[in-house]
């Protein structure tokens, strides 16, 4: 079976934990071979919804999924920039009934390399 | 140089300023990625000219001389932070800047203005960020002139920004002219938060004063800039039915600062320079694709600058454009308007017919302005009782000073 594991947490409580204990994680379960692929995102603040409604494409800033929709799937995408992003999610087919959240992911393993390179 | 010979340079710099300063950001921008960046480099590009034109005179192209010393400086700045601060991303970031064999002189100016409308009123931002955004960078307003205008904390809009900032730069929004098959929605937003600062402007949605003179300019400016930029039509008909609407600033509140309606304005006060531009973008905009709803509420109010008076206007005309507006652009606020304008046409008894259909479906019964045209067909239907039921009403919706005084005056005309 495969399971998809969501991080859930309060922002402002981000401080308590360093970047360097999660890539450390990330690092050992990723050579116990159970993890498939993991990522950081950027804050919630860099979010972006994604709609179509009759064909109209919709962008509203924020993750403004109502309480009634549910998490119900996910694409990684490689995109040049938050406008291709945008154009992709569109034509996700939930996007037609449901929404797309756009979120930036964050490079925490690139930025925990470079920190302990400067030491 | 004489201390005369220095005053006379620093207003010479100053009107650069005024008139360039906007240009040369939009390109610093574009060059070094960063809207921070850019806006120091400004600054150091300004104060480089203070220094060195007294000694070496104003260059034939203050702008190009503007633009490449900001970059200049801005590559300077962020080598010596690399060197402090033992930073490669500083490092990297300047020599990717210090390579960028585009050339940074006059070429692309004007595009650049445009990706700058474009990237501050990108829907990925939120509608508040991208009006607090629009004013700051692409008019040059101070945050404070910003929330002063909307009647909100300074902090709040310095937050708003800043946030706005961050987000155009980690959720990657780029700094582009959008794609030909993107425009359509991109052009929307655009034009929505030009109408959203010239409507803040034109009828303040609260506060004593009716209207905010400057706000409504910086509109105006920056629809002519678009139209420059880009003449698509729904462009032009946004700039027609703002100067439309400016034309009667004059004649629309008395010199107390009471609220007069159309029907009682003084049609000698309206600007014709204004009516006469509005009308011919009007014309121009038109026949150029099928009419989106600026080009149509454009082709409404210049009906009405054409008329000599009220009765004189073309009501029949007025109607049919307001059925094309409500199948452009469904509304019931659409509805209403032309249900005041089946009034002008048919009578009152008619228009009050539609009206009442419209506000039985409930969504304009917290309209102020439904109410108030209620109030006004009873009125003119001597149903005296649900004239003042209806002008109550509306009183009790309403924030804006002039308005309650005009309706207030109103009721008590009813009373007498």
């Amino acid at each position: 079976m495969k399971y998809l594991c969501l991080v859930y947490l309060d922002e402002k409580r981000l401080d308590e934990l360093p970047d360097e204990d999660c890539v450390a994680y990330d690092t050992e379960i990723r050579g116990s071979g159970y993890c498939l692929a993991s990522e950081a995102l950027q804050s919630v603040q860099t979010a972006t919804t994604v709609r179509m409604r009759n064909g109209k494409l919709s962008v509203t800033d924020g993750p403004f999924a109502e309480t009634k929709e549910q998490l119900a799937g996910f694409y990684m995408i490689e995109a040049r920039d938050l406008n291709e992003a945008i154009q992709i999610a569109a034509k996700i087919p939930p996007a037609r009934v449901g929404c797309i959240e756009v979120r930036p992911i964050r490079p925490i393993r690139e930025t925990v390399a470079a920190r302990l390179q400067q030491r | 140089m004489s201390e005369d010979g220095f005053r006379d340079m620093r207003e010479i710099v100053d009107g650069i300023y005024r008139s360039e300063s906007r240009r040369v950001f939009a390109t610093l921008i574009r060059l070094l990625g960063d809207f921070d960046i850019a806006e120091e480099a400004l600054h150091e590009a300004f104060r480089a000219a203070l220094e060195q034109w007294p000694r070496d005179g104003v260059p034939a192209n203050a702008r190009a001389w503007l633009v490449s010393a900001g970059r200049f400086k801005a590559i300077d700045g962020l080598r010596r932070r690399a060197r402090f601060d033992a930073l490669d991303d500083y490092a990297e970031h300047a020599e990717n800047i210090a390579d960028d064999s585009a050339a940074p002189e006059s070429e692309g100016i004007e595009d650049d203005r445009l990706r700058l409308v474009f990237i501050c009123c990108h829907p990925a931002l939120s509608p508040d960020a991208q009006v607090a955004l629009t004013l700051r960078e692409v008019c040059g307003l101070s945050t404070e002139e910003i929330a002063h205008a909307f009647l909100t904390a300074a902090p709040t809009v310095a937050q708003r920004i800043v946030r706005a900032k961050s987000k155009i730069r980690d959720a990657g929004i780029p700094y582009q002219v959008p794609a030909p098959e993107e425009l359509p929605q991109r052009l929307e937003s655009v034009l929505r938060v030009i109408y959203l600062v010239f409507n803040e402007g034109y009828s303040a949605s609260s506060g004593e004063t009716l209207t905010r003179h400057d706000l409504s300019g910086e509109a105006i400016r920056l629809a002519r800039l678009l139209v420059e930029l880009l003449p698509e039509p729904e462009a032009m008909g946004l700039l027609a039915l703002m100067l439309l609407h400016e034309s009667r600033r004059a004649a629309r509140s008395s010199p107390t600062g009471d609220l007069i309606l159309l029907d009682e304005q003084d049609r000698a006060l309206w600007n014709r320079g204004h009516i006469e531009e509005g009308i011919a973008l009007v014309e121009r905009a038109l026949p150029m694709r099928r009419p989106g709803a600026y080009c149509l509420q454009a082709a409404i109010a210049a009906v009405h600058a054409d008329a000599p008076g009220m009765n004189a206007t073309d009501w029949t005309e007025i109607v049919g454009l307001y059925e094309l507006l409500a199948q452009a652009e469904p509304s019931p606020v659409v509805e209403l308007n032309r249900a005041v304008a089946v009034a002008m046409r048919d009578g009152p008894a008619a228009g009050l017919a539609l009206i009442d259909a419209i506000l039985e479906r409930g969504e304009l019964s917290d309209y102020r302005l439904a109410h108030a045209a209620r109030a006004d067909l009873c009125r003119r239907l001597e149903k005296t009782a649900e004239a003042r039921a209806s002008y109550q009403r509306a009183l009790a919706l309403t924030r804006q000073g002039p308005e309650r005084r005009f309706l207030e005056r109103r009721l008590a005309q009813l009373k007498n």
